[in-house]
Order: C-alpha cells, then sequence, then structure tokens
C-alpha cells in the first residue's frame, strides 16, 4: 500500500493510505479525544458517523477544522491537535452537548464510567454559559434487561450501530430529524414489542447513561436481609474474568476465588457455580446432540444441524427471526436455567425447605439472562427457578456498596455440591467454547476411548464464523462457530437454503467474543485488548483445571445418580429441557 | 373510517405493486410514496406489512417514514391543504397565511379538523416561486395568497 508521509504536532510520521488523522495520531501516541467514534478491534464493529466534533484538529492550509476521525491524511499534510484554536473549539463542542443533557451525575449510574464526563473534564469545562431548548421530554423506556433514557442520549448512533450492523437484529433507527431526532424503536413501541433481544451490545456501546441495564441491586439486598429467605448465588463462567476490572484490576485477572468470598460477605448462604450446570448443559445437549447424529447416520429423519440454546440474546433473536427453524435448536436449558432448576428442586429437597424460601441469584454477564430468567418455561407454580439476575456490573456494585474491597479479599472456595465444574464449563464464556466443550463430551461417549488433544483450535479465536470438520467414530461431523448476531444470521440463512456446508452442530453466542464481551460485562470503552484478556484468561483457567471433561465431572455424575438417573430421562427432560415459540415483533 | 381506509383490497394492490417491481432493493421510498396513494397516509399497519413484503427492517421503515415530512402517519383530510414555506414564499408572507389557516381551522400542521374535511400541513417550495406564497389544496393552486384570502379560499369546499 502506498504510503504517506505526515507532520503531526512536530512529529514527522509515515503511514498508509487510506488511514485517517485519529490512526496516525495513535500510532505515535498522541492522544485526541473522541465521543461518538468507537471501533472495537477483533470484531467487526466500527462507528464513525464523525458527527461529535469532539476529535476536531487544524490542518495546515484548510479554513475549517476538521474530524480527525473521518479525515484520510494526505500527502504533506501538517497537522495540529492541541493548537489553542482546536482546544477552544473542543470545549466549545462539548459545553453544547452538555449544555442539552441532564446534570445529575451524581445519581447516574454511568457516572465515573460516562464518556462524556470524562471529556468535560478533560476538555476543562467548568462553566456551562449556554442555554436553550432541551431534548429532556422523552420518556424513559424500560424492559427487564434494558433502560432508555433519550434524555441523556447524545446521538452518537453507537448503539444503533451495534444493532444493526454487527447484530443484524435493528430494533432501533433514527427518528425524526433536526432537534426531534432521536434513536428509537419502531413506532416507539416498547422493547419487548420489537425484535430487541435484550443482548445489551447497545449498552456495552453507550457513552453515556442514556442505555443502561435495569438495576436489580436492591432486589438482591432485600432478600439477603430476609432472614426467611435461603439466598443462593451462582457465578457465571465470563464474570470470573471480568469482574476484577471493576476492582483495579488488569483485564483478563482470574478472580473466581475472591468473588467467592466476596459474595459470602455479602451474607449469601450459599455461593455455587453457573459452570456446574454448564457441565450438566453439556451432558444434556451432548445427549441430544448423540441422539440426533445417530438417527441421522441410521438414516432416520431429524432435525439438524442442532442449534445451540444457552445464549439467551440468541434465542430471542431465533425465536423472532427464524420461525421455520423451531426445530434445530437443543431443547436443554441454558446453565443459567438448568442451575435455577437443579437448586430450586434437587437442593430444595435436600435443604428440606420449599422453593419459595429459596432466593436464586445469578451473576451474569448479561443482560438477556434477566429476560430468559422472567420465561414461564423457567418457573414452576408462578415460581421462578431464578429470581435475580445480576450483571457483572451490577455485581461489582453491590460488593462496592457493601464496601468490600474484592481485589484485596483472601480466596474462597465454593460451595458443594453445585459449586464443584471442569475446564469445559469455563469455556462457556467465549465464542467456541460451547461446541468444544460438547465435542470433548461427545467424542469420549461414541469414541469409547480418550481424546489424543483436548483443545480444538479451529473452535477458537475471534473470527465471526468458524468451521471444522472432525472425525468421530469414522464419521466427519461439521460444526460452525458464530458469535455477533449478524455472523448467526448470515449461518442461518446458509441451513435455510439446504444447508449446503452439510452442518451438523452449530454454536451461536450473540456478542461479541462470546459471554466475555456480553452487554452486562464491565464497560470495554472500544479496547478490544480487553476482550482479548479476558479470552486468555478464560483458557489458561480451563488448562489449569484437574478436570476438563464435562461428564467427568463427579459432582454431575452424583446428580444423575441421585436424582436425574440419566441425561435425557423424563425428569431431565421435564425439569432442564425447555422448548420454543415464535414471536412475531416490529 | 380507520377500519375502511386499511381494507384488503388495498393492502392487495400496494402487494400487487410491490410485487411488480424488478428488484426490491433501493425501492423503499418509491413504495412508500405508492403505498401513501393508495391509503392515504402510513400507518403502523401499512409500514409493518411494507417491510416485510420488502424484506427490510420495520425500524429502518419507520426512520425513513418520521424522516421525510411528505409522509405523514395521521390519516389526511378529505381536502388537503399545503402551504410553502420555501424561500420565496418565505419572504413574501406565507408564514401569516399558514397562521391563519390553522386559526380558521383550528388544528395545526400534519392535523386533521375533527369532522376529516380538512388537513393541514407545511412544505418547502412546490416550484412556482413566480406565485409566492403558494398554497396547494388537493391539486388545485392558489397563487398570491395573503391572509385575507384564506376564508373565501376555504368557502369553496
Amino acid at each position: 500500500m502506498a504510503e504517506i508521509h505526515v507532520e503531526i504536532d512536530g512529529k514527522k510520521v509515515t503511514a498508509a493510505a487510506g488511514s485517517t488523522i485519529l490512526d496516525v495520531a495513535k500510532s505515535v501516541g498522541i492522544e485526541i479525544p473522541t465521543l461518538c467514534y468507537m471501533k472495537l478491534h477483533n470484531t467487526e464493529y466500527k462507528c464513525q458517523p464523525a458527527s461529535c466534533r469532539v476529535c476536531v484538529v487544524e490542518v495546515q492550509g484548510r479554513r475549517n477544522l476538521c474530524p480527525a476521525c473521518a479525515t484520510p491524511i494526505t500527502e504533506g499534510m501538517v497537522i495540529k491537535t492541541t493548537s489553542m484554536r482546536v482546544l477552544q473549539a473542543r470545549k466549545m463542542i462539548v459545553e453544547l452537548l452538555i449544555s442539552d443533557h441532564p446534570n445529575d451525575c451524581l445519581t447516574c449510574n454511568k457516572s465515573g464510567q460516562c464518556e462524556l464526563q470524562d471529556l468535560a473534564r478533560k476538555a476543562g469545562v467548568v462553566n456551562i454559559s449556554l442555554s436553550g431548548k432541551k431534548q429532556s421530554t422523552y420518556e424513559v423506556m424500560e424492559n427487564k434487561a434494558i433502560v432508555r433514557d433519550m434524555s441523556k442520549c447524545i446521538m452518537c448512533r453507537r448503539c444503533e450501530k451495534m444493532c444493526s450492523n454487527i447484530q443484524s437484529v435493528h430494533a432501533l433507527s433514527g427518528v425524526d430529524r433536526g432537534f426531534e431526532a432521536v434513536v428509537g424503536t419502531s413506532f416507539g413501541e416498547p422493547l419487548d414489542n420489537t425484535v430487541c433481544v435484550g443482548c445489551g451490545q447497545c449498552v456495552a456501546v453507550c457513552p453515556v447513561g442514556a442505555l443502561m441495564e435495569k438495576d436489580d441491586t436492591d432486589a438482591v439486598i432485600k432478600a439477603l436481609a430476609d432472614p426467611d429467605k435461603t439466598v443462593v448465588f451462582q457465578t457465571a463462567p465470563a464474570t470470573r474474568v471480568a469482574i476484577g476490572e471493576e476492582f483495579g484490576l488488569e483485564p483478563g485477572t482470574d478472580v473466581t476465588y475472591k468473588m467467592v468470598t466476596a459474595l459470602k460477605n455479602l451474607g449469601a448462604d450459599y455461593v455455587f457455580d453457573t459452570d456446574y450446570a454448564a457441565d450438566l448443559t453439556i451432558m444434556e445437549e451432548g445427549t441430544e446432540l448423540i441422539g440426533r447424529l445417530t438417527k441421522f447416520l441410521n438414516g432416520e429423519k431429524t432435525a439438524l444441524p442442532l442449534l445451540t440454546s444457552c445464549c439467551p440474546g440468541w434465542v430471542n433473536f431465533y425465536e423472532s427471526q427464524f420461525p421455520d427453524m423451531l426445530d434445530l435448536p437443543s431443547t436443554a436449558k441454558s446453565p443459567q436455567g438448568m442451575f435455577g432448576a437443579v437448586a430450586k428442586n434437587y437442593f430444595a429437597e435436600k435443604l428440606q425447605i420449599p422453593r419459595e424460601k429459596m432466593f436464586v441469584v445469578s451473576i451474569m454477564p448479561c443482560t438477556a439472562k434477566k429476560i430468559e430468567a422472567a420465561r414461564d418455561e423457567l418457573k414452576a407454580d408462578g415460581n421462578p427457578d431464578v429470581d435475580v439476575v445480576l450483571t457483572t456490573r451490577e455485581a461489582a456494585r453491590l460488593i462496592k456498596f457493601a464496601n468490600i474491597d474484592l481485589a484485596n479479599l483472601p480466596e474462597s472456595d465454593y460451595d458443594n455440591p453445585l459449586g464443584e465444574s471442569t475446564g469445559a464449563a469455563v469455556i462457556f464464556g467465549v465464542t467456541g467454547g460451547v461446541l468444544e466443550a460438547a465435542l470433548r463430551t461427545v467424542y469420549e461417549v461414541l469414541e469409547k476411548k480418550t481424546l489424543p488433544s483436548i483443545e480444538f483450535e479451529e473452535v477458537r479465536g475471534f473470527e465471526g464464523i468458524k468451521v471444522a470438520t472432525i472425525s468421530i467414530a469414522g464419521q466427519d461431523i461439521n460444526v460452525a462457530v458464530a458469535h455477533g448476531l449478524g455472523n448467526a444470521r448470515k449461518l442461518m440463512e446458509e441451513i435455510k437454503n439446504g444447508n449446503p456446508r452439510n452442518l451438523h452442530a452449530v454454536e451461536v453466542m450473540a456478542c461479541p467474543g462470546g459471554c466475555i464481551g456480553g452487554g452486562g460485562q464491565p464497560y470495554h470503552h472500544g479496547d478490544g485488548d480487553i476482550l482479548a484478556a479476558r479470552m486468555n484468561c478464560t483458557y489458561e483457567i480451563d488448562e489449569g483445571k484437574p478436570i476438563r471433561k464435562s461428564h467427568e465431572n463427579p459432582a454431575i455424575q452424583a446428580l444423575y445418580k441421585e436424582y436425574y438417573q440419566k441425561p435425557g430421562s423424563e425428569i431431565a427432560h421435564k425439569q432442564l429441557h425447555t422448548h420454543y415459540t415464535y414471536r412475531e415483533k416490529y | 373510517m380507520a377500519m375502511d381506509s386499511l381494507s384488503k383490497e388495498k393492502f392487495e394492490e400496494l402487494g400487487t405493486y410491490i410485487d411488480s417491481l424488478p428488484s426490491k432493493k433501493g425501492e423503499l421510498i418509491r413504495v412508500l410514496h405508492r403505498a401513501q396513494g393508495i391509503f392515504g397516509y402510513l400507518p403502523k399497519e401499512v409500514q409493518f406489512f411494507v417491510a416485510r413484503k420488502m424484506d427490510v427492517p420495520t425500524s429502518k421503515v419507520y426512520g425513513v417514514v418520521t424522516f421525510y415530512s411528505y409522509f405523514s402517519m395521521t390519516p389526511k383530510g378529505e381536502h388537503n391543504i399545503s402551504v410553502c414555506l420555501g424561500t420565496a414564499c418565505y419572504v413574501r408572507g406565507a408564514e401569516p397565511v399558514l397562521e391563519e389557516f390553522k386559526k380558521q381551522l383550528g388544528i395545526s400542521c400534519n392535523e386533521t379538523t375533527a369532522d376529516g374535511k380538512f388537513s393541514l400541513n407545511a412544505l418547502r417550495c412546490v416550484g412556482a416561486c413566480g406565485l409566492a406564497p403558494v398554497v396547494m389544496i388537493g391539486d388545485k393552486v392558489y397563487g398570491r395568497v395573503t391572509k385575507d384570502m384564506v376564508k373565501d379560499i376555504l368557502a369553496e369546499y
């Protein structure tokens, strides 16, 4: 590629043609503040509307300041990023943005993580002398997962780009024009009536407090204070590699057992692991896959490929988008769902308490898990298997509220028996992990011998769609993995059009990178390295586990012996499986 | 009236039109234009129908409908009054004319009178600047309109 020479703040730089001023500045360590711009490497996400004008810089010979994020460099360009003209213009731009923004930082849940707040400080804004019409008349819209307060919106359109370009969900669109313009749903319908899947990726990229998870910490505080309730926590795989960030630890720090201590210090009666239920999921889903494959090999009619069903954003997606293909997903509940069922049936019986007295709290990297927990299929006589879902961010908030500094806590083990898990379970948190875990078990069950190599490298990494062929018992099994719902849609269209690659099993996670990049995780602020660090940490935890295959988990083996008999048994079907319904949405 | 205006025949007519297009790609605005011609306005049901039929997201259809002032989500009256607020009309006094229509009819822009007879909207330039300020009622053009003429114009209908 052609090389271009520019001078930026007095530094001579050579860069590839097509680079923007922002790219060049970054390459030589010059920081230009941005707001609407966001690019998440490792994924295809890019938002570059150049609408906020915060990144303006001065280019010699040009009359106007230009946005660094969207201006390509040209030969001989002389750029100034910190001239007085630039700094004053930037300050004015930020003042204008804030003049139409509620001044409620003290009570805003985004405070401390808000990019506009940071920018105001950076730009030296101490006084807003501008006044005018305010856009603060929008009604707050919320469902069980997401709260949209458009009075705080700065119209960067990051949410809309994520929802449309990466997720292909298209729940959001720019509505109206001019000063009235707002990002909204079709016809202003409540989120539940729209194709929104609740993945929370809009929340993950929102720079301000306009999009937030629905905060359910109060319900947990109440339950913890209630002597009549036995409070049981479960922690999802991806939370342990991310929650440390909220307490100042480096991304990719494994804080599994510090998190357990923190939850015990909060007053939990039992701290268990969703990983335990992930192993159980592999037993149920793996058995289902083996069943379908066996039928297929015998020439019988069966639904293939089997689609994983652990991800609630994905479940919501296929229920509204692919009504003709609802026989494909595994009927196995997600690990969260299975954990709730085991806790409120098997474990409540063991404790000899009625299920109503048990209060199950999930710590999840996910906003859609809140919607999943409210499903009728995950209830018994109106009592939910999971009472409250907290995202990783809310869990951190709750822990901070109780004056607990997670980073400096000693480590504690999970309680038993629902705390024991294998390496196969923890990789549920990354794209490709569920399929890899399933393959480890399916291979050994069908081959009746030990896997030569436990790691399925072909399904790892950040590539949007990964395809692999694995030979099991003399049969080529074709598998595919997609993360990000846009990639999932591509695979689904392919399967709909005759499944040319003859896929037998497909894993989908709605969020880029899988649950490690979930909509409820600590904010990445556009830094893709954070996702990579969480992914590496996840595989390290797997490597460090003495047992790395779900079917070898002794607690799961005992559970079948004591309670569920065998995978796919009648009682297992009743408690651990679900069904899907077409839901027509705007 | 609302039910009648969304009759099965109208949806069939729109469906046939969409099917007749050589390609659906890039034709959304044309289809919405036609749909508004058939139904008189673009309620939710029509937008949803168009989205499904054209295989585009409903949110995109809604975004387009709300972006262009030409498209309306409320039923138009029997006679639609359009007051031009383009530059030429504006400087020659279109605004007081619009205000007079609002006063006489008791409605604001993009609204319809209770009896369904008149609806009122403002638009930008109808290409008859020589006659500024211009008002259109249905297909009929009124030129050099003044505030005092409004009452007589309305009396024609």
